[in-house]
């Protein structure tokens, strides 16, 4: 295809993605380096059914004004990349100078913010994700092996997870767990303790949510890879049982191979939409043991009285940074295959 | 006092009832539109004044939701606001009024408000804010056959008397953890806190600043106690707020809580719970310090609002329609939904926590402008610290830097 053709049949496409995509990428960047104008402060005397007292309040006509001039906010610079709740690199730097171990350091960094959540949402996206391709493969696999009658069922109630609401569906699996639910009152019973709650401990919150997270996702690689079995050539695996293959070895050597590039495209997928890891914890409310990158833009934006514009920017331009991360080493592979192709 | 003027309030309307002439609902054919959370009480107040006044309205919408708290701003800031009225509470108010979204009522009050008691009017440097309707606080309930059963006497009415009646109910077998308490993650651990800290004589930022000053004695003292509760606290605690506590007592699985006010009268009614439970139910002040004398508590109040960014005749139809409905007789018609501060208001059993709460010289939450951003920061940091994982000291000084960094972004540092 000539160069000029190619760049014409792509034009639409590539003008939504800079008006829809770039544009607001580079908008939220802009915001994340200002802060709100230094509120305008008076003392004020209040009185209510209760009695007065001296509090303050903010003069908002002397701060709209400070508003009008400049309605970005002040210039921040990279300060909130840096501060407290990104990156901490002041208190990471006194951390290291006055821990005597790895162990008290390690520690100490989790007690912030966006090290807390990176290191939830990073064991998640790690746990999940080879679980979920994993599974999804051998489902793939015993659909396939089903009579014909049986499958239309299977493969609706296999990929009910999915259809499922993803609030709605951590919400039933929340009431499950409860003490008096289901689960969580079997568990109980089995191991004979009455305080046993998978709410309130750290570990078994994490399990929980990746449980969650791979019962829900399940599906999407399931259909996938089953979409994929059926463009296995029959030839091929005709001649491989000539050969004296066996089902394992068939499986491993011919459906296997045939399947990678649809399971890179998966893994694909599956990183990025781990990596954003969300619903689960809201309706788990797993705050206190688990928060994820997506939680904490969330949480700076939750309070509409004090909106933390800045720091939401910087969260979500620090989650495409690390989403470009993970994804790397995935992209090379498949650049590297492109071309080998092209060259072959 | 608190209850003698309520009472003294509700003698009084009788002899000047309200209710002789029809409502005036100001200028006809504008549009009334009202977002308020969701509570049996303002259920009450916006019926009332939606059968008054929706005749004379062009629209009159009515938007409750849980949530009002959190879009509030949001929905107020454009010119028309989205709403005419948002009924809210102290911190509310606080918040709307940081971003000048609410305007002051003196000259309606002065033309409607015929009927209002001057402790109803919320007044800011002179100006009318808001006009409260009723009054909230959070205090204990008590299971008074389980406190007998553990051979406890009376009610406990320190924080030391709890612990120990808690012990004694968890010694003597009855129940394993017999206290709860909205202790959800965010803002409601952190409200926990603000009302132990509150009865240890805190204070919450430097004199004349908005330097936060938690990381103190007191502040170690209020968490110190915090944990001591926790202990005997269902260990789900930290994902718990009302309707979870609420449905913890209703199944009789509790027997001392420490609850909102405006649960009471759902709790003592005959839903939702057996027999055993609402008779045994008894509603007391909030604790002290042993040797203190102020309740852990905060006091709130709920009132209506009128949004600066609508037209002056809207503004007027939405006030006098909300004032047309705080008579004596809707609060006659609701008198156990709430604790009203509208004459005729007749204090029952679900109105005796807060009005000994109230009497005991509980503090109101406090209206510091930047007040919000260390509410949030409480509710954040102070997890770490009721599961284990971290000293007083480091939760405290972990919630000064949160604060810190969140308020010099905000612009109030």
């Amino acid at each position: 295809m000539k160069h000029s053709t190619f760049l014409l049949f792509t034009l639409p496409s590539l003008s939504v993605m800079f008006l829809f995509i770039a544009i607001p990428i580079v908008s939220v960047f802009i915001q994340s380096l200002h802060i709100e104008h230094k509120q305008v402060i008076i003392v004020s005397e209040n009185c209510d059914p209760f009695g007065c007292e001296t509090t303050t309040s903010v003069d908002t006509e002397a701060s709209a004004k400070l508003k009008e001039k400049a309605p970005l906010g002040k210039f921040n610079g990279f300060k909130t990349y840096s501060n407290r709740m990104h990156f901490a690199f002041d208190e990471i730097g006194e951390a290291w100078n006055s821990s005597d171990s790895f162990i008290v350091f390690v520690k100490k960094i989790y007690n912030y913010p966006l090290y807390r959540a990176l290191s939830f949402t990073l064991t998640y996206t790690f746990v999940v994700t080879p679980f979920v391709l994993f599974l999804g493969f051998l489902v793939a696999l015993g659909v396939n092996n089903l009579p014909k009658l049986l499958k239309g069922p299977t493969i609706f109630a296999s990929l009910l997870p999915m259809i499922v609401t993803p609030l709605v569906g951590s919400l039933i699996l929340f009431w499950m767990v409860d003490g008096d639910g289901v689960i969580g009152a079997t568990l109980q019973k089995i191991f004979n303790d009455n305080s046993l709650s998978l709410k309130a401990s750290p570990v078994l919150t994490w399990v929980m949510l990746m449980v969650y997270g791979i019962w829900h996702l399940m599906p999407f690689s399931f259909i996938v890879f089953y979409a994929g079995l059926q463009t296995v050539p029959h030839e091929t695996i005709e001649a491989a049982t000539i050969d004296g293959a066996s089902k394992f070895q068939r499986t491993r050597h011919v459906v296997i191979p045939h399947l990678m590039p649809l399971a890179i495209f998966i893994t694909l997928i599956l990183l990025m939409d781990n990596f954003r890891v969300f619903e689960p914890i809201i309706s788990f409310r797993a705050e206190a043991h688990a928060t994820s990158i997506s939680w904490l833009i969330w949480n700076h934006l939750r309070e509409s009285a004090y909106p933390l514009y800045n720091a939401a920017g910087a969260t979500s331009m620090i989650t495409i940074f690390c989403v470009g991360i993970l994804l790397l080493p995935v992209l090379i592979r498949t650049w590297r295959d492109f071309n080998e192709k092209n060259k072959g | 006092m608190f209850l003698k003027k309520l009472i003294l309030g509700g003698l009084t309307a009788l002899f000047f009832s309200s209710s002789l002439f029809a409502a005036d609902c100001g200028p006809n054919g504008q549009s009334i539109r009202i977002l308020a959370s969701d509570f049996p009480a303002i259920h009450a107040i916006a019926n009332s004044a939606e059968s008054n006044c929706a005749g004379s309205a062009s629209e009159f919408t009515r938007n409750h939701t849980t949530e009002a708290r959190q879009i509030m701003n949001a929905a107020q800031t454009p010119d028309p606001a989205e709403y005419t009225s948002v009924i809210v509470a102290n911190s509310t108010l606080v918040q709307l009024m940081n971003d000048g979204l609410v305007r002051p009522l003196n000259d309606l009050v002065e033309k409607y408000g015929g009927n209002l008691k001057s402790n109803q009017l919320i007044t800011i440097d002179g100006k009318i804010m808001a006009i409260a309707f009723m009054a909230n606080s959070q205090h204990m309930y008590y299971r008074t056959d389980i406190l007998d059963k553990a051979g406890v006497d009376g009610m406990p009415a320190t924080y030391d008397e709890i612990i120990s009646a808690a012990e004694k109910i968890r010694s003597a077998g009855i129940m394993e953890h017999p206290l709860v308490m909205n202790l959800k993650v965010g803002w409601n651990v952190g409200e926990v806190f603000n009302t132990i800290y509150l009865a240890h004589g805190g204070e919450f930022f430097k004199q004349g600043s908005a330097e936060a000053s938690i990381n103190n004695a007191k502040g170690i003292a209020a968490l110190e106690t915090m944990k001591a509760l926790v202990e005997y606290a269902h260990p789900d605690h930290l994902t718990q707020a009302s309707d979870d506590t609420q449905g913890l007592w209703e199944a009789g699985q509790a027997a001392i809580g420490f609850m909102w006010g405006s649960r009471g009268g759902v709790i003592l009614d005959n839903e939702g719970s057996s027999a055993e439970v609402t008779s045994n139910t008894v509603l007391s002040a909030a604790p002290t310090v042993t040797g203190g004398s102020i309740p852990g508590a905060t006091l709130w109040w709920d009132g209506i609002t009128i949004a600066t960014n609508v037209s002056d005749s809207e503004a007027e139809a939405t006030f006098a329609a909300l004032v047309s409905g705080m008579t004596s007789e809707m609060v006659a018609a609701n008198n156990d939904d709430a604790i009203w501060l509208i004459d005729g208001f007749k204090p029952g059993p679900a109105a005796a926590g807060v009005s000994a709460t109230a009497q005991g010289g509980a503090k109101s939450y406090p209206m510091f402008a930047q007040m919000g951003l260390l509410h949030n920061a409480l509710g954040a940091e102070l997890v770490d610290f009721l599961k284990g994982a971290e000293s007083a000291e480091q939760a405290l000084s972990d919630v000064e830097a949160v604060y810190e960094t969140a308020a010099k972004d905000a612009g109030y540092l």
